[in-house]
């Protein structure tokens, strides 16, 4: 995985760091400023040039004329984009890319909530189970790639193969189907092995939350009378819901750069399995860095409409502690 | 999803539920071998492949066992990769020590000698977790070339080690976040400066989340193909790149690049499953975050 | 205190290694042939048939060269386009081998306005090479008034492979020559009524290659070539009729393309599930390596349409400005030019020699029938493989096709290619 994020890191506070800080000494103005910021400077001096600086030389590309490898022919501003936005196969790409978020989000919320629920209260061979639903994470979609390019062969009827073949074979060939290779869902198998991958991150992230909610509030449910499911319906689910947002916003800006699987399974031309992430790799092999920086630009805007609030969030919450 | 669903009868007692309990507990060892399978049918597949002859080794037989046994896929892919392998791990290893220790250099500065703007700060670096690194890959393709990093391993471990950081940084601070500040005081009192707090205070206490940190950066660097693309090649350049050339020949040699892919993946394998508790028991005791 | 300075030691050292990684990089590349005495030679010939050409070139090479060591850069991968992203990134990076393969004529461009190889025109006077070339040939290599590259074998691009047990099957004379696409259409209909997939087909490139047999079929061969310099109107009636064709043959294609490669389609012919292919002569190698027999197990003719037409593609070898052993990059050019490298490459590889004084009396059935319409017939250049068109205008053209391959829209296809003339005519 090429970008997975701990879960540790944006799991929203967990109950136990209220007023500990408060009074503590520590937070009084230290002796010097200094020596804490010449400690973290190199990291804010590389992090300011290579995030920040270079969004900023990206953003100054995609407004000229520079559609070779030779010299840049002058600025062009907005131009790039709105040929962008008027270009049927770029909006396809972008709406592929809305399909398999949307897809990745439901698969790998669903399959890694259920998991959750199922080992929740302690099963036998939890380990294993755990340990099984956790691995594929450990792969690089590129190996994992390989096999499923093969499951996901597109052929039918006699000659099919991979998990069409399984299909038929099982008496199940209404399920055979095209896979990437539709035109208007094609996008959505690459979907599958990508929650093969992650679900069981997302089953970790949702265990972990069951079992950080205390006993007592299960213990007062059942002093209400709650039956089983009223007691996860009402009492235990609403609690898991900073989890569920973490994993949509770790997901979600995971599947926002999916890239590797496509090239390991479709290819960088299919037509199918477009998404910004391939378009600019091909723009970029041809030496077109206009075209390529503008889309750079347009996924780094997708994803900060989805990173930003939470950060803008996090940082409230920083400040009142 | 319906297993529990179904509404248990008055739930106050343990006799009352024994024979749903039954009826729910098969549901559930039955859904959860289910999806047991169904995770492991790809794996089955690459492992079955891998050992079959070449004639053998189609899309269309995939899931049969090998008609006969055999490890020439296996030495071909191994003559393949190897090197890569070696060149992973070179680049693997330095980048995520290095992104490891700058990572809880500045988790410490940030979570317990804090300065103004320390939280602004803190969010900026958090912000470079989550671009998406086709954001910044043309001008980082001219800046790596001006700065004359030679492609291959050398690009690559700059390139992860200040893009680990945004990621090791926030795992430290927020472990460090929990640990209380009477022993900061202490070392204080004894006159220590922030240095020798770190040192003698913070380091010794940080072994789990350095196994996480560690963990992380493995993986991720290991598994990584779009710096890889952009900065190396198959002759100097990690097994992703190499495995995918494997895989995408022309003359599909499936038994190779599945048991290619089965090579790939050991490494990171091996430290999920040695350390994979820690992680795991990291996660679920919430004792990483603060 | 000691504490202190060891962390203090710690954090600096982390921070120096950082800083050597970012500033050390003047010993020049860590990957291809950094001591003069290797000779890093980048190809996509890294499977089958190629593979054996680049052997027989590299045996020819050692014994020449004794004091050069050669390094094999190939990297695998359809046509060459994992190569050709490999070999971009390395050239960005001034990181060249000592020579790459490229397809011969406009695929070059980029290279040159990139200022990344080097004009050998000078190189081709000294060592008399526009002896060795026919003068056809060499035409279509210059740009400018400059020679870019070295050739090293003919390709023709224009071929239908077809499996005679699969034709007789299906009711059809394996020696019939058709005359039209329209007849060959109804050759197909029977093999599809026959229960066999028709044409096979592989993944996009594969796809553009097909496009541009049926182009050339339908256009003939002058306005073939005029698409190239803007003298046939892509918009124009007649290539809307060559689209349709296009669109009817892909009718009679696998369903699975887009999984496979263009050996897996070839082998399709091979093992008598397809009939046809249409495939660049390098197909030829995939039946001898099963052990089929020309003109018995299967068959070989011009796409219908193209009789006396050669689609023409060459791979030649460049040498790469800044190149890390230039006289290794001569040596091996120097090879390549031979006669005795052209004789053991070509023959090995299934491709015919481009120099003239190459021996080819040994050649097999099918090379000799290539060699006598190199000599004979009209040539033009493939666009598939880089001869016709720059890398970006051929990018248009494959998403083009891509595109269509999906959505089976003759009238998306054909502006999708009018935008792509449109765009790299005027640049």
């Amino acid at each position: 995985m090429s970008s997975t994020v701990p879960a540790s890191a944006t799991t929203p506070d967990a109950p136990h760091t209220p007023a500990k800080s408060r009074k503590s000494p520590g937070r009084r103005p230290s002796r010097s400023w200094a020596a804490p910021l010449l400690l973290i400077s190199p990291t804010l001096l590389v992090l300011g040039v290579f995030v920040y600086g270079l969004i900023a030389a990206n953003l100054n590309t995609s407004f000229q004329d520079r559609h070779t490898r030779a010299e840049s022919q002058g600025y062009v501003w907005f131009e790039n984009y709105a040929a962008l936005f008027s270009d049927d196969t770029f909006m396809y790409s972008l709406r592929n890319l809305l399909l398999y978020t949307g897809a990745f989000l439901l698969g790998t919320l669903v399959l890694g909530f259920l998991w959750a629920w199922l080992l929740e209260k302690g099963v036998r061979g939890e380990s294993l189970f755990r340990a099984v639903y956790l691995f594929p994470m450990a792969v690089s979609f590129i190996a994992s790639g390989v096999v499923w390019r093969w499951l996901l062969n597109n052929a039918e009827g006699d000659r099919s193969s991979g998990l069409n073949r399984l299909f038929g074979d099982l008496g199940l060939t209404w399920l055979q189907n095209p896979w990437w290779t539709h035109e208007r869902w094609g996008i959505v198998a690459i979907a599958v092995p990508a929650i093969w991958q992650l679900s069981g991150y997302v089953m970790a992230l949702f265990l972990a939350g069951f079992r950080g909610i205390p006993e007592e509030l299960r213990e007062a449910g059942r002093m209400d009378g709650c039956n089983e499911w009223q007691l996860y319906r009402h009492v235990l689910f609403p609690q898991l819901s900073p989890v569920a947002l973490s994993a949509i916003i770790i997901i979600g800006h995971m599947s926002l750069k999916v890239f590797d699987l496509i090239m390991a399974i479709a290819g960088q031309t299919n037509y199918t399995t477009q998404v910004p992430a391939t378009q600019m790799w091909v723009e970029f092999t041809r030496g077109d860095y206009a075209k390529s920086a503008a889309i750079g630009t347009v996924l780094l805007v997708i994803v900060a409409v989805l990173i930003v609030p939470y950060l803008v969030a996090t940082y409230r919450q920083e400040r009142r502690r | 999803m319906t297993t529990e669903a179904l509404p248990a009868p008055v739930q106050a007692s343990r006799p009352a539920g024994t024979h749903a309990s039954v009826a729910t507990r098969t549901v559930k060892y039955g859904l959860l071998l289910l999806f047991l399978l169904l995770i492991l049918m790809p794996a089955y597949v690459l492992f079955v492949t891998s050992f079959k002859t070449i004639g053998d080794a189609t899309p269309s037989r995939a899931w049969n066992l090998p008609a006969e046994w055999q490890l020439d896929g296996w030495r071909r892919a191994w003559e393949t990769l190897s090197p890569a392998l070696v060149r992973t791990f070179s680049m693997v290893i330095p980048a995520a020590l290095l992104s490891a220790f700058i990572g809880s250099m500045n988790g410490f500065v940030l979570s317990k000698w804090r300065f103004p703007g320390a939280d602004l700060v803190f969010t900026l670096i958090l912000f470079g977790m989550f671009i998406p690194y086709q954001a910044v890959m043309i001008p980082l393709v001219q800046l790596m070339q001006a700065l004359s990093v030679p492609s291959g391993v050398p690009s690559l471990i700059v390139l992860h080690t200040i893009y680990g950081l945004p990621i090791t940084t926030l795992i430290f601070r927020n472990y460090y976040a929990g640990v209380p500040h009477e022993l900061i005081e202490a070392a204080r009192v004894d006159g220590a400066g922030m240095l020798r707090t770190y040192a003698s205070v913070m380091l010794p206490i940080s072994m789990p989340a350095f196994v996480v940190v560690l963990m992380w950066q493995f993986t991720s660097a290991w598994n990584d193909y779009l710096f890889a693309l952009f900065f190396s090649n198959s002759r100097n350049g990690p097994v992703t790149i190499s495995l995918n050339f494997l895989a995408s020949g022309q003359l599909q040699d499936y038994s190779a690049s599945m048991a290619g892919a089965l090579i790939a993946s050991v490494p990171t394998l091996v430290v999920y499953i040695l350390l994979g508790r820690y992680f795991v028991g990291g996660l679920m005791a919430g004792s990483v975050k603060g | 205190m000691r504490a202190t300075h060891k962390s203090l030691a710690m954090g600096l050292a982390a921070l120096s290694l950082l800083a050597v990684s970012a500033c050390g990089g003047e010993d020049g590349g860590t990957g291809g042939g950094g001591e003069t005495q290797e000779v890093e030679v980048f190809t996509w010939w890294a499977e089958g048939s190629e593979k054996e050409g680049l052997d027989a070139l590299v045996e020819v090479f050692t014994s020449q060269n004794p004091d050069f060591e050669f390094v094999n850069g190939a990297v695998a991968g359809g046509a060459g386009s994992d190569a050709k992203n490999v070999l971009a990134s390395r050239l960005q990076t001034n990181d060249p081998p000592a020579t790459f393969q490229a397809h011969a004529g406009a695929e070059l461009t980029d290279y040159i306005e990139a200022g990344q190889i080097e004009g050998l025109s000078a190189m081709y006077e000294e060592k008399g090479w526009n002896e060795l070339f026919p003068e056809g040939l060499l035409e279509r290599l210059e740009q400018d008034g400059e020679i870019y590259s070295v050739p090293s074998n003919i390709h023709r691009a224009n071929v239908v492979w077809a499996n005679t047990a699969v034709l007789e099957e299906a009711g059809l004379d394996p020696k019939a020559s058709y005359a039209s696409l329209d007849e060959w259409i109804a050759a197909l209909e029977k093999v599809e009524a026959a229960g066999k997939i028709p044409l096979s087909v592989a993944t996009d490139w594969t796809q553009v290659h097909l496009l541009e047999t049926v182009l050339l079929a339908d256009l003939g061969a002058e306005a073939y070539s005029g698409l190239w310099d803007g003298s046939t109107d892509w918009a124009g009636e007649d290539v809307t009729a060559a689209l349709e064709d296009y669109q009817t043959l892909m009718g009679f294609t696998n369903t699975d393309r887009q999984s496979l490669d263009w050996q897996d389609a070839t082998q399709l012919v091979i093992d008598g599930e397809a009939a046809f292919n249409v495939m660049g002569d390098w197909a030829e190698a995939a039946f001898a390596t099963s052990e089929k027999t020309y003109d018995t197990d299967y068959v070989a003719f011009p796409v219908p349409g193209t009789d006396g037409v050669f689609d023409f593609l060459a791979d030649s070898f460049t040498m790469p400005v800044g190149s890390p052993n230039g006289e290794g990059t001569e040596a091996w050019l120097d090879t390549v030019a031979s006669a005795e490298g052209q004789e053991a490459f070509n023959k090995a590889k299934g491709s015919i020699p481009a120099n003239i004084e190459a021996e080819t009396a040994d050649f097999g059935p099918y090379q000799q029938t290539a060699i006598e319409s190199w000599a004979n017939d009209e040539i033009v250049s493939s666009v598939a493989h880089g001869a016709a068109a720059s890398v970006s205008w051929l990018t248009d053209i494959t998403s083009a096709v891509a595109k269509f391959g999906s959505n089976d829209d003759v009238t998306e296809l054909q502006e999708g290619l009018v935008a792509a003339a449109e765009k790299h005519a005027s640049s």
